[in-house]
């Protein structure tokens, strides 16, 4: 129902054609408000947000399933950040005021949230160094954040600090509740290789009240991975309806295009590549469903069956980009055709919160070797 | 729901009252997996329990109806069953091929009469089954089999000769595909016989492999008599039971390695073998492989439950099931791949109590087979291009 719903709602109001409009024409958005509004009023804004909130108090499955659906068409939205990664950390760690405050917002689409954690290329939340002082009511930021999810238009950040230890260490991390237009705080939109948003963001001496502490401070490393966790399964979902679109339409293909007379699906070299992935993506659809319904159901213990659907979905979906690239031959080359987009995208989501590689070392330590 | 949950108690008070310590323990050769029939000499008293109880209870074949010796659970209850053996690390009581292809072929094919005389015996592990299907000639082309059988009125004489055969040594009796005419297109003129063991005209010669056992052999029939009751299905419409069965086989085979009690992780024998660094493995290279491999392992048991769920309710495609063969397959020798590389030289011992007769390294050879039997992987990899994705001229 759900499924349904969203597929024939985004084919219509956000096919490819959506996101092509929006890399041509760039504003200083970068996604489409009026659509934005329209995925509140039909709930995905809130999907994870209590009821008392305004939400619609639903699952990370039901999520799973909107975010599958997003992939399939590639459409830039703030449902990732706002909805899921920041919706999370809000929902399970913030303080009633917070909570009034901020979910009953981004259930109506009044506002963008994000988390800013990664400070290097490459993902690694505990090496966080960005740090906080004392100061008179409250703290300031110094330190700056990259890769970014909507960083350039995001009205609440939720920031990873570093406020004892030192960076490399999960204890002594503490999440902030700043502002998008604080003072010090600079953005810079960064365009990125799959016409999606992000941000650098540099903190100079930012002031942030007392009461912006999101959790406990010091212990804010299991909210931290509670919201990444959430927003790994998310984009695993995405990859998983991107590889299945490129890979539907790299079968259409095959039984399509002729060469030497005859249908190239008929050549066994390609038959036996279509039918590996079809049976890696059947392996990153469990790895996905298992993991959201893991988030549902014990969302404390998700954390390695999350990571091992990370990292499926993450290769999995590399591969059936690759494979969609080639087997288009030289169309899939062209800006025109659409695989590119694909594989544009699938690089990006592969890297977001952890590539393949993070994750299987995670799992790794996790089972102790 | 309720119900299902004190199932699930009961289920787990009566296992653990009733499962003996050692079937508890992970398997560590080949007899400590009971096969059952004639010649099966129980390697334990606890083994010849384990497999009484379980049997009185309908429990080796869980989901067969209970007049014909099963235990009429529903498919949640054998899903909940089989977790809690898991959970408790109980060898299954009961393998076999009985139970795993000519089972549920006899529950779709065959008639009553054959359905009360010989699943009980299998339920039980009274009777041991073996496989007649690919002959020396007739390898992935199936279908092309020459072994025949002529009708003689009452009876059919059957000449001809099978390869491969798994255990027909250790066998009591075969279900055998077989040509009743010979002037039919190949697929239309087989027929899926039973016969014992044991009839006038049969004999077996064990084939030795590169593991150095014999889990497989020839065998050979000489005008062997055969009771026309003993025909399963109709004459000369062998192949569908055929390819039913064999879908039977390609999941049991894509199972394989995914059952059982439990197994010392790659990881743990690494970390013996190679050593750690920091709690990480001093060797990164076989780390990253075995962390790979760990991500498709879980994610292709993820995937077992989830089509068996859905075979169950009629959703999965009936080609799904060479996916499961061809990856689980693949997936079990990269297992024992890593297993012999982990092992180093330790695995590399062929006798001696020590590497319990080259345990590491004779499963590592014998899982060679495992995408050459039962339709080799560039098989399901045809059917799967053809049924599934619909591809052209395959």
């Amino acid at each position: 129902m759900l499924r349904d719903n969203a597929r024939s709602f985004l084919s219509k109001n956000a096919p490819i054609a959506h996101l092509r409009q929006l890399r041509d024409t760039p504003d200083s958005v970068g996604f489409s408000r009026k659509l934005w509004k329209e995925f509140a009023e039909m709930g995905w804004a809130g999907i994870l947000v209590p009821p008392d909130y305004d939400g619609l108090g639903l699952g990370y499955v039901e999520a799973g399933v909107v975010m599958e659906e997003l992939g399939h068409t590639l459409t830039p939205s703030p449902l990732l950040a706002t909805s899921v990664v920041a919706a999370t950390a809000l929902v399970r760690s913030g303080s009633e005021a917070q909570k009034k405050a901020f979910l009953p917002r981004i259930a109506a689409g009044d506002l963008i949230a994000t988390l800013a954690i990664d400070e290097a290329a490459k993902h690694r939340p505990e090496k966080t160094a960005l740090k906080a002082s004392n100061k008179a009511n409250g703290f300031v930021l110094s330190g700056a954040k990259t890769f970014v999810i909507d960083g350039h238009v995001a009205d609440l950040i939720i920031v990873g600090v570093r406020t004892s230890g030192s960076p490399g260490e999960e204890r002594g991390l503490t999440l902030f509740l700043v502002d998008g237009k604080a003072k010090g705080l600079k953005v810079e939109r960064t365009s990125m290789v799959d016409a999606h948003n992000s941000a650098r963001l540099e903190f100079d001496n930012v002031a942030v009240a007392a009461d912006a502490i999101l959790g406990t401070p010091g212990q804010g490393w299991k909210t931290l991975e509670g919201a990444l966790n959430a927003g790994r399964a998310a984009i695993a979902a995405e990859l998983l309806g991107a590889a299945d679109e490129i890979f539907a339409r790299t079968v259409t293909y095959l039984r399509e295009r002729k060469q030497f007379g005859k249908l190239i699906g008929e050549f066994q070299a390609l038959q036996h590549r279509a039918a590996h992935l079809y049976c890696e993506l059947e392996l990153a659809r469990s790895a996905v469903l298992k993991a959201l319904q893991t988030l549902d159901e014990s969302f404390e213990n998700a954390g390695a069956v999350v990571s091992m659907a990370k990292a499926k979905a993450g290769s999995v979906a590399t591969l059936a980009v690759q494979e969609g690239v080639q087997m288009h031959g030289g169309i899939g080359m062209t800006d025109e055709f659409d695989a590119g987009l694909f594989m544009k995208r699938v690089r990006v989501g592969q890297e977001l919160f952890g590539d393949a590689n993070f994750h299987a070392d995670k799992l790794a330590r996790l089972n102790h070797y | 729901m309720a119900d299902l949950e004190t199932f699930r108690k009961e289920t787990r008070a009566w296992l653990e009252a009733n499962c003996p310590a050692e079937m508890r323990q992970p398997p560590e050769s080949e007899e400590d997996t009971c096969w059952g029939g004639r010649k099966w000499v129980f390697k334990s008293e606890a083994q010849r329990v384990w497999l009484e109880r379980m049997a009185a209870k309908g429990w080796t074949v869980p989901e067969w109806p209970r007049q014909y010796g099963g235990g009429g659970l529903s498919h949640e209850e054998a899903k909940i069953l089989r977790e809690e053996m898991r959970a408790l690390g109980c060898r299954s009581p009961l393998d076999s091929f009985g139970i795993w292809m000519l089972g549920p072929a006899l529950l779709k094919y065959g008639n009553e009469q054959q359905k009360r005389e010989h699943l009980p015996k299998i339920a039980r592990g009274e009777i041991r089954w073996c496989q007649g299907y690919s002959e020396p000639g007739s390898g992935s082309d199936l279908a092309s089999l020459q072994t025949r059988a002529e009708d003689r009125g009452d009876y059919f004489v059957v000449n001809g000769s099978k390869i491969w055969t798994s255990y027909a040594d250790k066998a009591d009796w075969i279900f055998c595909l077989v040509r009743t005419d010979p002037k039919a297109p190949k697929h239309e003129g087989i027929s899926f016989v039973l016969f014992d063991m044991e009839s006038p005209g049969v004999s077996t010669s064990p084939i030795t492999l590169i593991s150095g056992k014999s889990p497989f052999c020839q065998t050979f029939f000489e005008d062997v008599q055969v009771l026309k009751a003993n025909l399963v299905g109709q004459l000369n419409k062998g192949w569908e039971i055929a390819k039913f069965l064999l879908t039977h086989e390609r999941e049991m085979i894509g199972g394989m390695g995914m059952t059982g009690g439990r197994h010392r992780s790659l990881g743990e024998v690494a970390a013996d073998t190679v050593g750690t660094e920091d709690g990480r493995l001093a060797d990164p290279v076989l780390r990253a492989q075995i962390a790979s491999f760990e991500v498709d392992s879980w994610a292709f048991a993820l995937t077992l439950d989830r089509v068996g769920d859905l075979f169950k309710t009629g959703q999965a495609h009936p080609a799904v099931s060479s996916m499961l063969k061809y990856y689980g397959a693949e997936l079990n020798k990269r297992r024992l791949e890593l297993m012999v590389a982990a092992g180093g030289s330790e695995a590399l011992e062929w006798e001696g109590p020590r590497s319990r007769d080259g345990f590491t390294v004779r499963s590592w050879l014998r899982s060679k087979a495992n995408s050459i039997e039962g339709g080799t992987s560039e098989i399901q990899l045809n059917i799967i291009a053809k049924r599934i994705l619909n591809l052209p001229g395959a």
